[in-house]
């Protein structure tokens, strides 16, 4: 009874004290911004795996010897877009580690085959490989542009669920927010297709 | 039952990982100023050049409304130009707010490395295939010669060329302003904090079995969102336009 009527006080004066200066929306705020840079980081990817058919029918062309890497490379690629991302996969810890791994994967695959490509000169004229190489570059950098925001906004999301006052008045107001997860697998796109001219 | 000492030790410990991550929150580069549209840091082309280009960009911007700026920088500060490139650009704020119609074209002499940084809307007609041609046909070669007014010109020219291919397209003059930012926290959100933190520790202290300490890491108010479009004097300023890493970089 008493706690009750306490919690009841507690959210009124802080209803009063902090709507006016927007903390109580802070939650929900950067929420919404770790959902808007989540859907660039899985854009991205997406954008990086409509490339690779178009990628490995050039590349075949020219390096018939390369099956395995081509074939490291789609097998990759398939792994990476038929994973099923469940609907909390930013707060299921299992789900966001297979994400990450199936895209590293596929980054490390694609490296792989940027890296034989060097080895055909009549591959490295071919105007449709250079332009779709330098897609991919501009996506590989696009993604890790994409991943670094969404680490950002993890970060202040999570930091104000567990700290002082965010802490609070999440468990008064949002007892449904959770910490979410972020990347911890390198995306190794330092290694991934670089250009020397 | 919490008795007073932990949460004041934990009140302790909480202040000192404000203040300790408030020192470490200091890792962005520093930009130069936007005092143009040729912002030539680096003091590498000749005032002419400076002038023509001005002219050429500022007369894009009236026709198209999109925002183009040369940078020349005095060093990359151990950024890769990929990492570099987009701060800047979201720093400047280059390219109209929402539209995020802006490019910049980027050059490190000292790391020998350009770059072509293209903002979300003009990433359909700038693409990256086109952005390393650019690079590599119309600025490389010159910069090999060490002719740095002659390939900005060019590559430019070609730049705004690439841009051209929707001449006028739904050309609004006016950029907002960044406006409609959140407006910065005022002097009494403290003073609200304060009473809340009172309120709820006086609660806390009535007995509650909650487990509620534990503050991890950071600070309260994160981020609130860096003010874009400072700078600019001139008659020039970034209209609040985002980048999301398109474009092409090149060396030489």
């Amino acid at each position: 009874m008493l706690l009750q009527a306490q919690r009841l006080i507690v959210a009124a004066c802080v209803l009063l004290g902090l709507s006016g200066c927007g903390a109580i929306n802070r939650i929900p705020t950067l929420d919404e911004q770790v959902k808007a840079a989540w859907s660039q980081v899985l854009n991205q990817y997406q954008r990086r795996a409509d490339l690779i058919p178009n990628l490995v029918e050039t590349v075949k062309g020219y390096a018939r010897h390369e099956q395995e890497t081509l074939t490291a490379v789609i097998e990759a690629r398939a792994k990476a877009t038929q994973m099923v991302i469940p609907a909390n996969i930013l707060t299921d810890p299992e789900a966001f580690r297979r994400f990450q791994e199936n895209q590293a994967g596929l980054t490390g695959a694609l490296s792989r085959l940027l890296a034989v490509a060097e080895r055909y000169p009549d591959l490295k004229a071919n105007q449709n490989f250079l332009s779709l190489q330098s897609q991919l570059e501009g996506t590989e950098n696009r993604i890790s542009v994409a991943r670094r925001d969404y680490i950002e906004a993890v970060q202040a999301y999570n930091t104000e669920l567990r700290t002082i006052p965010g802490r609070w008045i999440a468990a008064i107001f949002y007892s449904d927010a959770k910490v979410k997860e972020t990347f911890t697998i390198p995306q190794t796109s330092q290694e991934a297709p670089k250009v020397k001219f | 039952m919490n008795p007073p000492a932990p949460i004041a030790r934990a009140f302790v410990i909480w202040l000192a990982i404000l203040i300790l991550a408030g020192g470490a929150w200091a890792a962005e580069p520093q930009f130069p100023a936007l005092t143009g549209r040729v912002v030539d840091q680096a003091g590498i082309l000749s005032a002419a050049t400076r002038e023509r280009l001005t002219e050429m960009l500022a007369a894009h911007e009236k026709a198209s409304g999109e925002q183009v700026v040369i940078a020349t920088l005095a060093s990359l500060q151990g950024l890769p130009i990929e990492d570099f490139g987009y701060r800047l650009g979201r720093a400047w704020g280059i390219g109209e707010k929402g539209k995020n119609t802006g490019a910049l074209l980027i050059i490190a002499p000292k790391d020998r490395e350009v770059r072509i940084e293209v903002g979300y809307g003009l990433e359909g007609r700038l693409t990256d295939a086109i952005s390393r041609a650019i690079i590599e046909r119309d600025i490389v070669p010159a910069f090999r010669r060490g002719d740095f007014d002659r390939g900005v010109v060019a590559g430019t020219k070609a730049l705004l060329g690439a841009l051209g291919g929707e001449p006028g397209a739904a050309a609004p003059l006016s950029r907002s302003q960044g406006q409609g930012q959140e407006p910065e926290d005022n002097p009494f959100s403290g003073l609200f904090l304060l009473a809340f933190i009172l309120i709820v520790v006086f609660g806390m202290f009535r007995g509650r079995n909650r487990s509620w300490i534990g503050p991890m890491a950071g600070g309260i108010w994160s981020s609130g969102g860096r003010s874009s479009g400072d700078g600019g004097f001139g008659g020039f300023s970034g209209g609040g336009g985002s980048f999301g890493g398109g474009g092409a970089s090149g060396r030489w």
